[in-house]
C-alpha cells in the first residue's frame, strides 16, 4: 500500500493508462505546461509530450466536441474540466452528442471518452464556482457517472472509466484533492457500478459520495460516541446505481439517511430514496431522510456558505430524526 | 478544357438526379404519413454534396447536419436503406434509431447527420485531430449551413483546427436562409467565407449551383489539405427550393415564389444536363434512360422501406450503452 493524495491517485490512473494504451490522451485547460490547475496532471506533459497532454483554449464546447469526434474514430480521450461549473458550456456536446451517438447510429459508433474534473464547493468560491452538478448528468441515458470519495477509489474508478467504451463523467472535488489515503500497489481497477460499505453499523444507513462521504464518516464517529452505530455506504458510481449494496444495508438497519451536497430539487438523493421506497418500503422503520444543500445559489459570505451546505450537525440531526430520537 | 472532359460528368448528373428524385419521393411519402418527424430536403443544393464528396477519397470522413439525405446518397449509402431509415425501419442505415436527421454508416466513414445547429462542427475538428494524432492521411469534410456560422461551436471548432493544424475542410452550404431568416438578418458579415479570417484560415468560394465548379475547386482544396495538414473553409453558395423542413412552406412570409423561380434558372441538374446535351456527351434517349433507372431505384427504395419490419422492441435499450 502507498499512502498518497487523491490528486496523485488520479494522476497515476491517467499516466498508467496512457503508458498501457497509446490511444489515451489528456486534453483540457492548463493540463500541460501549467501542470494542471489543481496539479492532477503534474509531470504528465514531460512524460507524454504535447501531442498527448494537450493544452486547450478556454472553449469547453469546442474541445469536448473535438474529444467526442476523436473518440468516434478510435481514440480514448480524457477531457479535463478545470471545474464542472465550466462543463455547462460543453453540455450540448456531452448530452446531445456523446450520450446519443451510439443510440442514434443504431450502435455503429461508440464514444469512449472520460470527462473529469472537480465539482462542488471549496472555500467561498461563490455561486458560479461551487455547484454540484451530478444530478444533471445522472439524468442522461447514455452516460455513466462516477464520484469517488477516497484516493483508492479515485484511481481504480478512473482507470475503469478510461477503459470503458462509453462516455463517463468523473466528479472529483476540489476539497478532496489534498486528502490522503492508502492505494494498492500495481495495476488495479474498481468496477463502475459497484458501491462500497465504508463503515459497518447496525442502526442506520448513511448514503453519500465524494466529499459528503467524509462528512458522513465524521458524523458516524460522533454518533458512535452516543451509542448509535451508523453504516456508511458509498455508491461510488451514481449511474448506474448499485442498489443491491444499498438495499442490503437498509435491510439490516431499516433506516436510511442520504446526504448530497447538491440542491434538493430532483437530486440524486431523491432518486436513491425513490428506489429504496419502491423496492423495500416494508423494511423501513422510518421515512427516508435527505440532507442536501439549501435550495439557493451558494453565497460568498462565510456564515451563509456554511448555512447553505450539509454539515455533520445536519447529518446527526437527520439520523436522530430517522431514529425517532428527536 | 481537356481536364474538364475527364470529369465524370455523367456520374455527377446521375447522382444529382438520384438525390432530386429521392427527395421528391420522400416529400410524397411524408405527405402520406410514411415518414414523420422533421424531414429536411436537399432539393436545389445537390451540386454541393455530389461535387464535394466526389472530390474526396472514399475513406475520408463525412460529418454533416440534419439536411443529410443528399450527402448520404452521394457517399454511396444504399438508397433503399436510407429510405428505410426515413420510414423508421429496422433495415435503415441507423436501424431505425436515427431517422431523417441522423443517417450514419460506419462502413463508409459517414459519421452522421446531427440536428443541433453547429453542434457537429467540433466533431469534425476532433476527427481531424485523430488523423494528426495517428499520423493518418485522411481528411474530414464537415458540412453545415450558413445559419451555424455565427454560433460558438463553429468558432471554437475552427479556432482549434487552425491552431492545431488539422486536416479538415469546413464546407458552408450557404442556402441563404436559416429556416426563415435570411443571412443578412443573422450574420454581421454577408460574405460568410470571411468568418474564416478570424481564425487565420484560408477560404474559398465555390458556386454551389455548379457541380463542375464545386468538384474542380474541392478536388484541389481537399488534396491541398491532405498534403498541407491545414484546415480550409469553403463557402458554397447554393439555394434551397423547398421549405426549411417538410413542416414549413417553401415560400410565404420570408421569401417570394418569384425569388425561388429566379433561382431555379440556375438549377444544377438542368444546367448540367443542357450542357451535356449541347456538347453531345449525352443523348436525349440516354437522359430518359437514366431517369427511368433512377425512378426504378427510388420506387424500389420505397417498396423495400415499406415492406421492411419495424425495429424489435428490444432495440429500445440495445444501443444506449456499449457492453
Amino acid at each position: 500500500m502507498a499512502h498518497i493524495a487523491y490528486r496523485e491517485a488520479l494522476g497515476q490512473a491517467m499516466s498508467e493508462e496512457m503508458r498501457r494504451d497509446d490511444k489515451v490522451f489528456l486534453m483540457g485547460e492548463e493540463v500541460g505546461f501549467y501542470q494542471g490547475a489543481f496539479k492532477v496532471s503534474r509531470g504528465m506533459l514531460e512524460e507524454f509530450g504535447p501531442m498527448r497532454v494537450i493544452d486547450t483554449p478556454i472553449t469547453e464546447a469546442g474541445f469536448t466536441g473535438a474529444g467526442i469526434g476523436a473518440a468516434m474514430v478510435g481514440l480514448r480521450p480524457i477531457i479535463e474540466m478545470m471545474t464542472f461549473n465550466f462543463s455547462i458550456l460543453a453540455m450540448d456536446q456531452i448530452i446531445n452528442n456523446a450520450a446519443k451517438i451510439r443510440s442514434m447510429s443504431g450502435g455503429q459508433f461508440k464514444v469512449p471518452i472520460v470527462v473529469r474534473g472537480p465539482g462542488g464547493s471549496a472555500a467561498r468560491l461563490a455561486a458560479q464556482h461551487s455547484q454540484s452538478l451530478e444530478s444533471l448528468y445522472c439524468h442522461i441515458a447514455g452516460l455513466k457517472v462516477i464520484a469517488p470519495s477516497v484516493p483508492k477509489d479515485a484511481k481504480g474508478l478512473l482507470k475503469s472509466a478510461i477503459r470503458d467504451d462509453n462516455p463517463v463523467i468523473c466528479f472529483e472535488a476540489q476539497a478532496l484533492y489534498g486528502t490522503m489515503g492508502d492505494v494498492p500497489e500495481g495495476d488495479y481497477t474498481i468496477p463502475i457500478g459497484a458501491a462500497d460499505v465504508k463503515r459497518e453499523g447496525r442502526d442506520v444507513t448513511l448514503i453519500a459520495w465524494s466529499k459528503m462521504l467524509l462528512l458522513c464518516l465524521r458524523a458516524a464517529e460522533q454518533l458512535a460516541q452516543q451509542g448509535i452505530e451508523a453504516e456508511v455506504v458509498d455508491p461510488r458510481t451514481l449511474r448506474p446505481l448499485d442498489m443491491e449494496t444499498i438495499l442490503n444495508s437498509v435491510r439490516k438497519t431499516h433506516r436510511a439517511v442520504i446526504v448530497e451536497e447538491a440542491w434538493p430539487y430532483g437530486g440524486v438523493s431523491a432518486e436513491i430514496s425513490d428506489r429504496i421506497t419502491h423496492e423495500a418500503l416494508d423494511i423501513l422503520d422510518a421515512p427516508i431522510e435527505r440532507v442536501t444543500g439549501e435550495d439557493v445559489p451558494i453565497p460568498y459570505a462565510k456564515n451563509l456558505e456554511q448555512a447553505a451546505l450539509p454539515s455533520t450537525e445536519k447529518i446527526i440531526h437527520a439520523v436522530k430524526k430517522a431514529m425517532y430520537l428527536e | 478544357m481537356t481536364s474538364k472532359q475527364k470529369l465524370p460528368l455523367l456520374e455527377f448528373l446521375r447522382q444529382m438526379t438520384l438525390i432530386r428524385r429521392f427527395e421528391e419521393k420522400a416529400a410524397e411519402m411524408y405527405a402520406l404519413g410514411k415518414i414523420a418527424g422533421f424531414c429536411h430536403l436537399y432539393i436545389g443544393e445537390e451540386a454541393v454534396a455530389v461535387g464535394s464528396i466526389a472530390a474526396a477519397n472514399p475513406d475520408d470522413y463525412i460529418v454533416t447536419a440534419y439536411r443529410d439525405h443528399g450527402h448520404a446518397l452521394a457517399r454511396g449509402l444504399e438508397p433503399k436503406r436510407v429510405m428505410a431509415e426515413l420510414f423508421g425501419k429496422a433495415t435503415g442505415v441507423s436501424k431505425g434509431m436515427g431517422g431523417s436527421m441522423h443517417l450514419f454508416d460506419a462502413s463508409r466513414n459517414f459519421m452522421g447527420g446531427y440536428a443541433i445547429v453547429g453542434g457537429h462542427i467540433p466533431l469534425a475538428t476532433g476527427i481531424g485531430f485523430a488523423m494528426k494524432y495517428q499520423k493518418k492521411d485522411q481528411v474530414a469534410l464537415c458540412f453545415f449551413g450558413e445559419g451555424s456560422v455565427p454560433s460558438g461551436n463553429f468558432h471554437e471548432a475552427l479556432n482549434l483546427a487552425s491552431l492545431w493544424r488539422l486536416p479538415v475542410v469546413y464546407i458552408c452550404e450557404n442556402n441563404r436562409f436559416g429556416m426563415g431568416t435570411p443571412v443578412e438578418r443573422s450574420s454581421a458579415i454577408y460574405d460568410i467565407a470571411h468568418a474564416a479570417r478570424a481564425h487565420d484560415m484560408p477560404f474559398h468560394h465555390v458556386d454551389g449551383m455548379d457541380v463542375i465548379d464545386v468538384y474542380t475547386q474541392m478536388k484541389e482544396i481537399i488534396d491541398g489539405v491532405r498534403s498541407s495538414k491545414r484546415p480550409i473553409f469553403v463557402e458554397a453558395r447554393t439555394y434551397r427550393y423547398m421549405g426549411h423542413s417538410m413542416s414549413d412552406p417553401a415560400h410565404g412570409h420570408y421569401r417570394t415564389k418569384a425569388e425561388i423561380d429566379e433561382q431555379k434558372k440556375r438549377d444544377p441538374i438542368s444546367t448540367l444536363q443542357k450542357r451535356l446535351l449541347e456538347a453531345k456527351e449525352i443523348t436525349p434517349e440516354e437522359v430518359a434512360k437514366m431517369e427511368r433507372e433512377i425512378q426504378d431505384i427510388v420506387l424500389e427504395s420505397v417498396e423495400f422501406a415499406d415492406k421492411s419490419p419495424e425495429p424489435p422492441l428490444s432495440a429500445l435499450t440495445e444501443y444506449v450503452y456499449s457492453p
